[in-house]
């Protein structure tokens, strides 16, 4: 019996041990990470954006008719920021801070025949799921490079349906999404590593819990391509990393 | 005098020996070449029946650039990206060795792609097998699992207008027309993967041998829309259409093809002919009889 005592009072102290070294280093870790953040701007005259004539799936041309709506190739915001700009870091991450997937799942929806969000940054293996907000089907087909991680699907969503869940299963910035029934429908879903954050209405990001370090970040526009540059984080105060693009 | 002519006919021998031996090895006068380039002998007698065949369309480096490709519509298929239209397997996933056999055999409907089905079925398989080579995908990822397909029920007046609800919800007629004759309202700005503008397929267009592009059966046309063709406008509709509901669906597109003596249009004929599906509603898809047991509800492996 004694030694049944012993083993027991053994197991509960190894737990708790195990359990208290596993909150602080949780912990620990938490306080320890920094950030970047910016400001995306244009240079120069951004180029007009045509209005998209939706006639042919009325309820959708019904659903803009006070608001019209165009492409939204180059989205310039009044102070020259520059919207759905991915931003992330593509060199000098850690191991255990690449591998980490984010916990939550986006939800890449069509409404109003439009990809909201028209740009959607992901993690390799975060899943996310596709849904259909509007009355009517939508085919969603991304069309990853070939022979790369990622491969070409094609799937029909009517409306009603739930949502389905997807995954990518390597890194590609970015893959383009089209609706065949739509040709006017395009997004992109940027696949990478590590944290990641795309431009506001004002070109603004933010990318969170990064372990200091020197980092490469980059940012990536579907119109004009990437553009890098090296940076410090230290713990605490975001480190801030601004970005310019020049017109076509 | 015997011994120089026995010596003279020595070195012949030797000589043709020799030469057959080398002739051999490389590959040129036996018919059955040796393996070579780091292909197997499949592979290596699959590359010698491309290079006579299938060279002037998919070209040298497989990518579907061939001399002749600029003239075909819909283009010829790019091997090095490993997408293919006609599979037995999910959307996204590679196709099974003997779905592209098949579509050797067959050929593809509407397209400059003959049947080949003159060759052997071994030389079907080593071409095959050359074909793979054009992709590293092969030789990373398996092939998708095929979806299962339940026995096909009876084709009867309910299962047609099931059918015919069906198409209306999932919108087909946003492509096909409809009538199923290929107009329907995206018809005309639909391209294929590539940037190519692709045609709808018209159902109403072929006489009693109707063909899909897929292959000829309900069976084959079940598969067609459940897996999509990848590389094409035509999506999956694993996620969205129950198995035994897809069977009704294949019902009612066999009546799109009007000029088809089957028994769905004799079906339909009987029952009072178009008109018969104008009442359909959706109190004959809550009709729908469930599933016999044993037969499988699971539309198959997702991605």
């Amino acid at each position: 019996m004694k030694a049944h005592y012993k083993f027991a009072v053994m197991a509960c102290t190894l737990l708790m041990l195990g359990f208290g070294l596993l909150y602080s280093t949780h912990s620990v870790s938490g306080a320890a990470t920094g950030g970047i953040t910016g400001t995306i701007k244009l240079d120069g005259t951004p180029p007009h954006q045509k209005p998209i004539d939706m006639s042919k799936e009325p309820a959708c041309a019904k659903e803009h008719a006070s608001n019209p709506v165009t492409t939204e190739t180059v989205i310039v915001g009044p102070k020259g920021g520059l919207k759905w700009v991915v931003v992330y870091i593509s060199e000098g991450l850690d191991a255990g801070t690449a591998s980490q997937v984010p916990p939550v799942k986006p939800t890449w929806d069509q409404k109003g025949c439009q990809y909201i969000p028209h740009v959607m940054a992901l993690d390799v293996n975060q899943h996310f799921q596709v849904a259909n907000s509007d009355p009517h089907s939508h085919n969603i087909h991304p069309l990853p490079k070939p022979n790369g991680p990622n491969h070409e699907w094609n799937r029909s969503q009517p409306p009603g349906t739930p949502p389905f869940d997807q995954v990518w299963a390597g890194e590609e910035v970015a893959i383009p999404v089209k609706c065949n029934v739509h040709p006017w429908m395009h997004g992109y879903m940027a696949v990478v590593k590590g944290p990641t954050a795309v431009t506001d209405e004002n070109g603004s990001y933010t990318i969170n819990n990064l372990p200091p370090g020197n980092y490469t970040v980059t940012a990536w526009q579907e119109a004009y391509g990437s553009q890098s540059q090296k940076v410090t984080v230290a713990a605490g105060k975001p480190t801030t990393a601004d970005f310019a693009f020049k017109a076509k | 005098m015997m011994t120089i002519r026995t010596t003279c006919l020595c070195i012949l021998l030797i000589a043709m020996a020799t030469s057959i031996a080398l002739a051999q090895g490389s590959g040129i006068s036996s018919g059955y070449p040796t393996p070579r380039n780091g292909f197997s002998a499949s592979e290596q007698v699959g590359h010698g029946i491309y290079l006579r065949y299938c060279v002037l369309c998919h070209g040298v480096y497989g990518d579907g650039n061939g001399d002749t490709a600029q003239f075909i519509d819909p283009k010829p298929r790019d091997f090095t990206i490993a997408t293919f239209k006609c599979r037995s397997t999910p959307t996204g996933t590679l196709p099974l060795d003997t779905d592209l056999i098949n579509t050797l055999v067959r050929g593809v409907e509407t397209t400059n792609m003959p049947s080949w089905r003159p060759l052997s079925d071994e030389n079907r398989h080593d071409l095959i097998a050359y074909i793979k080579t054009f992709s590293e995908r092969w030789k990373t990822e398996k092939s998708g699992e095929p979806i299962k397909i339940p026995a096909e029920p009876p084709v009867d007046i309910a299962s047609i207008r099931r059918g015919h609800d069906l198409f209306q919800k999932v919108e087909c007629w946003k492509c096909h027309g409809q009538q199923g004759h290929g107009d329907g309202p995206s018809a005309s700005t639909l391209t294929d993967s590539k940037d190519q503008p692709i045609r709808p397929y018209n159902f109403a267009a072929a006489g009693n041998d109707a063909r899909f592009k897929c292959g000829v059966t309900n069976e084959d046309l079940y598969r067609i829309f459940m897996t999509g063709l990848d590389g094409t406008p035509m999506p999956s509709f694993a996620d969205v259409i129950q198995p035994n509901d897809a069977w009704d669906l294949v019902h009612y597109l066999r009546t799109l093809q009007v000029n088809r003596r089957g028994e769905e249009n004799r079906v339909l004929k009987a029952a009072g002919g178009p008109a018969a599906l104008k009442s359909a509603g959706d109190k004959q898809s809550a009709n729908h009889p469930p599933a016999a047991p044993g037969e499988i509800k699971s539309p198959g492996g997702a991605n």
